[in-house]
């Protein structure tokens, strides 16, 4: 729980990316499925929604006018229902699907304008993809899965084999490269496709629905180990999922479709707290926990506590020893008086100012059992984290805003179970 | 007046054809018989035992079996029907194989390609006898040629099935991964579909077997004729022993292609 806390954390600090140039840059993409597209089109431009022009023409509108950019090194989550759209649109990124209208630019370079050949090599070289289902191919051992974008690329065999190899024991499967896949566990066999994918160094990896074939506990493990390859190699990952809570955790940003459309674009926080419209509301209210867990489900116990008796150069010692940047203050029973900062404290140390005038006294505070969504909303409107009291005014925990993100990331079952 | 055309400006092809057919199955029927009778079903046990992943059980019943041939006289018309059927499994794959790659690929011929398999496979076996015989006469030429036709639709349907089966996902794989048609073909369908193949290939060899026999008829020789010498005579003795010698000769062979490839679990 710690490490993904910080693994989020580290994730909203890394935002700074935006000096460079996107790797990855959709525009006006739209995928009508049909025999006349060009009859849809029209449709659509005289305002038909997507049923209507699959009642009156049979073909399905699966992309609209999508565009959005993505930066080196960013997780971008593609999100939405079931037939939304959302492996439609990763596959128009590396043309297993051919757009309709519109331009990918891949490192500025217009994908859907390319000849076979141009194609086959950005796919070879740029662009690694990894399936729901696994997809590795059942008459080859686990090294020759591996191997197999490096055979096609026509890299002898001593060479792939042991760059295969390594990328194996990358993935912790070492041991396995002479098995044959059917006799592996799905989790072993997504790690092959991860390795498969990540043989032939691409920059950018797609990835449909990757972990949902796997039960809840894999699917966390492979979470976190695509968060630290990602973080080792820094790959460009475009990920689709219908699940929020892996969006949550994965997503450095997050686009949620509905009928080929995307409807919003943010980071986690920016869609959790900041929802655009009634539909993205909706479907965070659906599928997020943040109407079922309460504070006492998220926070933690707020140690140290400073006593308000002593000084400021306790409080400051504390602080130090903990290497924490504030400090709750309470009294001998516990209740809550306030908060006093690193810098507060120092400050009144070296002036010799009581505790009482560095006290912050306006700080968030809720029961324990407020809901999440209640605690983001006061969360997002101060620095401070806050703290939850009960009816007698005795502080019980505290909660941060890693901790937040962390317990929406985490599934559901396993927080009712602690609880 | 049809068949009387392809006579006269054809003429030669069919000469030739029928030359080659000969000389093939008579070289390869030469082949099997320099080889010593024991020395032949040893190396046949051994290649049932090798390919049945140490089956010492099949491989000793193999030997029993061609023993029982050798011993009933009957090895030089075995060695016979063997040339006959290999040839023509060979000829009726090295067609349908290639096509139902394509048939795979394309919907048209597909199309096409149904109704005329469909036809084939309902005719009566010794239907395909009479062309082959206006054709190329009698002996064992016309033999092969009925047989290849007859052997060669569940090949081709099953090639064609097999590829299509391909589950979508590793094509995409393929895609994903920037191979040149080519090279999808051969590292990814035609593997994957490697155990349908098997089966339309042995499909084709059982068939391939059942029809040098009716082709007897039309003067293919080997056990085939034996058994309709028998049925001539009245002569049950003869016609069960050639029979017998069939049905082990159609199981070994069945065994050997069925072992042929592994069988994988697809994902
Ligand atoms: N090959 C196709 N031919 C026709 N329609 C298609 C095809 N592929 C997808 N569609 C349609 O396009 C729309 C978007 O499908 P897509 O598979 O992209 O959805 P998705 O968001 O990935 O859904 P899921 O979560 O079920 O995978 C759907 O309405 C679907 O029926
Ligand atoms: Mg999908």
């Amino acid at each position: 729980m710690k490490l993904e806390g910080s693994v989020i954390f580290e994730k909203l600090s890394r935002e700074d990316s935006t000096s460079l140039q996107p790797i990855v840059s959709v525009k006006g993409l739209t995928k009508v499925f049909g025999q006349d597209p060009e009859k849809a089109l029209a449709l659509h431009r005289s305002g038909c929604s997507k049923q209507e022009i699959h009642e009156e023409t049979g073909e399905t509108l699966a992309l609209n006018n999508v565009s959005f950019e993505v930066m080196p090194g960013e997780i971008f989550v593609l999100m939405g229902l079931s037939g939304s759209g959302k492996s439609t649109l990763l596959r128009c990124i590396n043309r297993l699907i051919d757009p309709t209208e519109g331009e990918i630019l891949i490192d500025g370079e217009d994908i859907v304008g390319m000849s076979q050949e141009e194609l086959r090599a950005t796919r070879r070289r740029r662009l690694g993809m990894i399936f729901q289902n696994f997809a590795l191919l059942p008459h080859r051992t686990v090294l020759d899965n591996v191997a197999f974008g490096l055979e096609v690329q026509g890299i002898p065999e001593d060479e792939r084999c042991r760059k295969a190899e390594e990328v194996l024991r990358m993935v912790g499967l070492g041991g396995y490269g002479a098995s044959m896949p059917s006799h592996l566990s799905g989790g072993m066999k997504q790690r092959v496709g991860l390795a498969r994918a990540l043989t032939s160094d691409p920059d950018i990896l797609l990835m449909d629905e990757a972990f949902s074939a796997l039960d809840p506990l894999i699917r966390r493990d492979m979470q976190d180990e695509l968060l630290e390859i990602q973080q080792r190699l820094c790959k460009t990952i475009i990920f689709v999922t219908h699940d929020l809570d892996e969006a949550l955790k994965l997503g450095d940003r997050i686009a949620l479709m509905k009928d080929g459309v995307i409807v919003q674009i943010g980071t986690p926080e920016e869609i959790l707290t900041n929802p655009e419209n009634a539909y993205v509301e909706r479907f965070v209210a659906d599928v997020d926990l943040t109407r079922v867990l309460s504070a006492s489900d998220v926070m933690r116990r707020p140690e140290p506590v400073a006593q308000c008796t002593a000084g400021p150069r306790v409080a400051l010692h504390l602080m130090e020893e903990h290497d924490i940047t504030g400090i709750f203050v309470v009294t001998r029973q516990r209740l809550l008086r306030g908060r006093v900062t690193l810098d507060d404290a120092a400050e009144a140390v070296r002036e010799g100012t009581p505790m009482k005038d560095i006290l912050i006294t306006d700080l968030p505070v809720v029961a324990p059992d407020a809901t999440l969504s209640d605690i983001i909303s006061l969360i997002t409107k101060s620095p401070y984290p806050v703290a939850v009291v009960d009816g007698a005014g005795r502080l019980r925990g505290v909660i941060s805003r890693g901790a937040i993100l962390a317990a929406l990331a985490r599934k559901g079952e396993d927080i009712r179970a602690v609880a | 007046m049809l068949v009387d055309g392809i006579e006269e400006y054809f003429g030669w092809l069919l000469d030739g054809a029928s030359e080659g057919l000969r000389y093939l199955v008579g070289g390869f029927e030469d082949l099997l018989l320099s080889i010593p009778a024991p020395v032949l079903i040893l190396l046949a046990s051994a290649l049932v035992w090798f390919v049945t992943r140490r089956d010492i059980r099949l491989a000793g019943l193999t030997a029993l079996g061609l023993l029982l041939i050798w011993n009933l006289e009957l090895w030089d018309l075995a060695m016979l029907t063997l040339a006959l059927v290999i040839i023509s499994t060979i000829l009726a794959l090295a067609i349908s194989i290639p096509v139902g790659i394509a048939a795979a690929g394309s919907e048209p011929l597909n199309a096409a390609l149904r109704p005329a398999l469909d036809l084939m496979q309902t005719m009566p076996s010794f239907v395909y006898l009479i062309p082959a015989v206006i054709f190329f006469g009698l002996g064992s030429v016309p033999g092969i040629i009925a047989t290849v036709v007859f052997a060669m639709p569940p090949a081709l349907r099953l090639t064609n099935l097999g590829i299509r089966q391909v589950p979508r996902e590793l094509i995409e794989v393929a895609d994903a991964f920037g191979t040149t048609p080519r090279q999808k073909l051969f590292k990814v369908q035609l593997p994957v579909a490697l155990p349908t193949i098997m089966a339309g290939v042995n499909q084709c060899i059982m068939l391939a077997l059942s029809m040098t026999v009716i082709a007897s008829m039309i003067g293919a020789g080997g056990l085939g004729y034996q058994v309709l010498v028998g049925i001539q005579r009245v002569d049950i003795g003869m016609g069960f022993e050639a029979g017998l010698a069939i049905v082990i000769i159609a199981i070994i062979l069945d065994r050997i292609t069925q072992n042929l490839v592994p069988q994988h679990e697809n994902r």
